[in-house]
């Protein structure tokens, strides 16, 4: 794909996804930090489509959007505590001009390679990846399945109030 | 394709650790069996790995993703030995915790299997999900003892982990942006086909993967969350994490660096970058560690230090034009050499600790009069660890600095000796609290067969490996061979 369509919708997605990320350290309130969270994903998900990569703009809509965002605003919405405020932080000024610094080292770096060794992107539909995760990426994607299962007993253990146990049997 | 049987020892951790689950839900009678399972399911693995012994038909399985050799083998064996030495150490605490401990044993058994993971993965997506495999029960288990130091260390873990996956992610990003491959004998074979036109961005992908893996290995400057995390988490756990974690980062970066960026255009500057580690690591952690009032904390200084040691290995094994297996077979004997040692000392920690309540070095005072076997014990792993004769960290430090003399690196010598002359001092003066002073409270502790036992084998493990040092040194000298073609 090439044009000024698509060079345009990249760089429109390019600001919007970037200053959301920027809105997402700046806000003061933590439901606007979610909101623009939420933006970010989506301007990511814009970013996969213009690769053709339509599978993945979809599951990240659906499970970052749709499932974890909303998740997150939930917490923070039934969090009494939570502060609705950022805090302030003496840092940001030190921390700012170092991510600049970084910025303009990895602008630097990534204009001066070259990426023609690279071809073009793949382009994969659902059926190749469903078969490249069963055969050649099947380990990596199995382990991916027990780090869930030890993530969901972990998250358990760690939320279950002590007083509910079940005492020690022969106790 | 199958290969099923290449991932054996890993697959016998899993199942011990579903049985664990298991048994805890379905027969809470019989939870002082747990750790016994896990011990079985341990055993199996390590029996599995042993058939592999020897075995010089190097091979790739699951698509190249996992790779099943000699230095895999070598690794397998450490994570066995130290996952059992840790349920060892656990038993006594975990039953006076009595919560929640099927969870205990079988979190201890998945971060071991992502251990076993990382030191056998070729290929980026694998060694990253390993790397979380081990890493997110760890961080569960920082924070199992759920009271105020506890949740902070799980949580500091969690957070600054957190940011080192997404650095090391980045890295891996450009690596495979730059390549199109994940597979590490790939991305070196594309490298070396591009030459060093892009080397601008080779070195920063490098310094990400370093940022993120120093991380794991605890290293100056990605050390901040080490003595937080280190005192707060249960000792057990501490253990786990002081000799695991770092001997797998390590494992898995000499991978990395060996397979994927060994060309000697990149190896000129990773090998600045380790030694310039290694010089700063060594001397923050040991300055640190002098004015700490809690062994716990003291230990976690250390072992800033002891990887700043281990990172003078890796800098050794990229100076171009000598053979380089010298250096990676001298940081795979630190990595057994630190493995027995440190443990050790943390068990008669956590055996001491039990009794008196306490971790600060003061109340160790007398400690010879209330038990000898622990004060002994405890006062011969910090001599190995100090790298003093007849101890097996005596070998492995001179094998280290052989290593980086025979490399050029005659002042990273020279500061790791003043170095251990340092580190002499807080580890020597913890001996004599224990053996000069008079205790404060004379009630003898004692210790409980599982402790004791796992203090007896890694004591006995330093003075054999100490007095007949050359079967480690051969073991480690094979497990490298890989690297020499």
């Amino acid at each position: 794909m090439d044009g000024v369509g698509v060079n345009i919708a990249f760089w429109v997605l390019a600001v919007v996804t970037i200053g959301a990320a920027l809105g997402v350290m700046a806000a003061r309130n933590l439901l606007h930090a979610v909101l623009f969270l939420i933006l970010t994903f989506i301007g990511v998900a814009g970013f996969f489509l213009l690769l053709s990569a339509e599978f993945l703009a979809m599951a990240q809509i659906i499970i970052y959007v749709g499932a974890i965002a909303v998740l997150v605003l939930f917490a923070v919405m039934l969090t009494p505590h939570a502060g609705q405020s950022n805090s302030e932080t003496k840092m940001a000024l030190p921390a700012g001009l170092l991510a600049l610094c970084l910025a303009a080292i990895f602008v630097f770096v990534l204009t001066d390679t070259d990426w023609s060794s690279v071809g073009s992107a793949p382009s994969v539909g659902v059926t190749g990846l469903g078969d490249a995760l069963l055969s050649t990426w099947v380990l990596p994607f199995e382990m991916a399945s027990v780090l869930l299962t030890a993530a969901l007993v972990g998250a358990i253990m760690l939320t279950r109030n002590p007083e509910d146990e079940t005492p020690e049997a022969d106790a | 394709m199958s290969g099923w049987d290449t991932v054996g020892p890993q697959l016998a951790v899993l199942v011990a650790a579903g049985l664990v689950l298991l048994v805890d839900a379905m027969l809470p009678r019989q939870r002082q069996a747990l750790p016994y399972i896990a011990l079985a399911g341990l055993a199996a693995s390590a029996a599995w790995t042993a058939s592999w012994v020897g075995r010089d038909d190097f091979h790739t399985a699951f698509g190249g993703t996992l790779s099943l050799d000699q230095y895999a083998v070598f690794f397998y064996f450490v994570f066995a030995g130290i996952t059992a030495a840790v349920v060892l150490a656990s038993i006594d605490w975990v039953n006076r915790a009595g919560r929640s401990q099927g969870e205990y044993y079988a979190l201890v058994l998945v971060a071991c299997s992502g251990l076993m993971f990382l030191s056998a993965a070729r290929d980026l997506i694998t060694i990253f999900l390993a790397l979380e495999l081990s890493s997110i029960p760890q961080y569960i288990l920082a924070g199992w003892g759920k009271d105020q130091k506890s949740s902070e260390a799980g949580l500091k873990y969690l957070l600054l982990g957190s940011i080192a996956s997404a650095l090391l992610l980045y890295g891996m990003a450009l690596l495979y942006g730059l390549t199109g491959t994940t597979i590490l004998p790939d991305i070196a074979q594309v490298i070396q086909q591009g030459g060093d036109t892009n080397r601008g961005l080779l070195v920063v992908a490098m310094v990400l993967l370093i940022a993120g893996f120093g991380f794991k290995m605890a290293i100056v400057p990605f050390q901040m969350w080490v003595p937080d995390v280190y005192q707060g988490a249960p000792t057990p756990v501490t253990a786990f994490l002081s000799v695991g974690s770092k001997a797998a980062g390590f494992a898995v970066i000499m991978r990395i660096f060996f397979e994927a960026l060994g060309a000697s255009f990149l190896s000129d500057d990773w090998f600045k970058i380790f030694a310039v580690l290694a010089a700063v690591s060594m001397t923050l952690g040991n300055v640190m560690a002098i004015v700490q009032s809690d062994i716990k904390r003291m230990l976690g200084y250390s072992s800033i230090a002891q990887a700043g040691n281990f990172l003078v290995g890796v800098a050794a094994i990229a100076v171009p034009g000598h053979e380089f297996t010298l250096g990676a077979s001298a940081v795979l004997l630190f990595v057994a050499a630190y493995a027995f040692t440190n443990l050790g000392a943390f068990i008669a920690i956590i055996a001491i600790s039990q009794k008196i309540g306490s971790d600060e070095i003061k109340d160790y005072r007398g400690m010879w009069r209330r038990s000898p076997f622990l004060a002994l014990a405890l006062a011969f792993c910090l001599v190995s660890l100090t790298g003093i004769p007849p101890t097996v960290g005596f070998w492995a430090k001179m094998y280290i600095f052989n290593a980086a003399i025979r490399a050029d690196l005659a002042w990273l010598v020279i500061l790791g000796v003043l170095n251990a002359a340092i580190s002499a001092y807080y580890y020597l003066g913890v001996v004599r609290q224990m053996f000069l002073s008079e205790p404060e409270d004379e009630e003898p502790i004692r210790t409980t067969p599982p402790i004791g036992i796992s203090i007896a084998v890694a004591t006995a493990g330093i003075f054999v490996f100490g007095v007949i040092p050359m079967p480690l040194i051969t073991a480690a000298k094979d497990a490298v061979q890989i690297f020499a073609h």
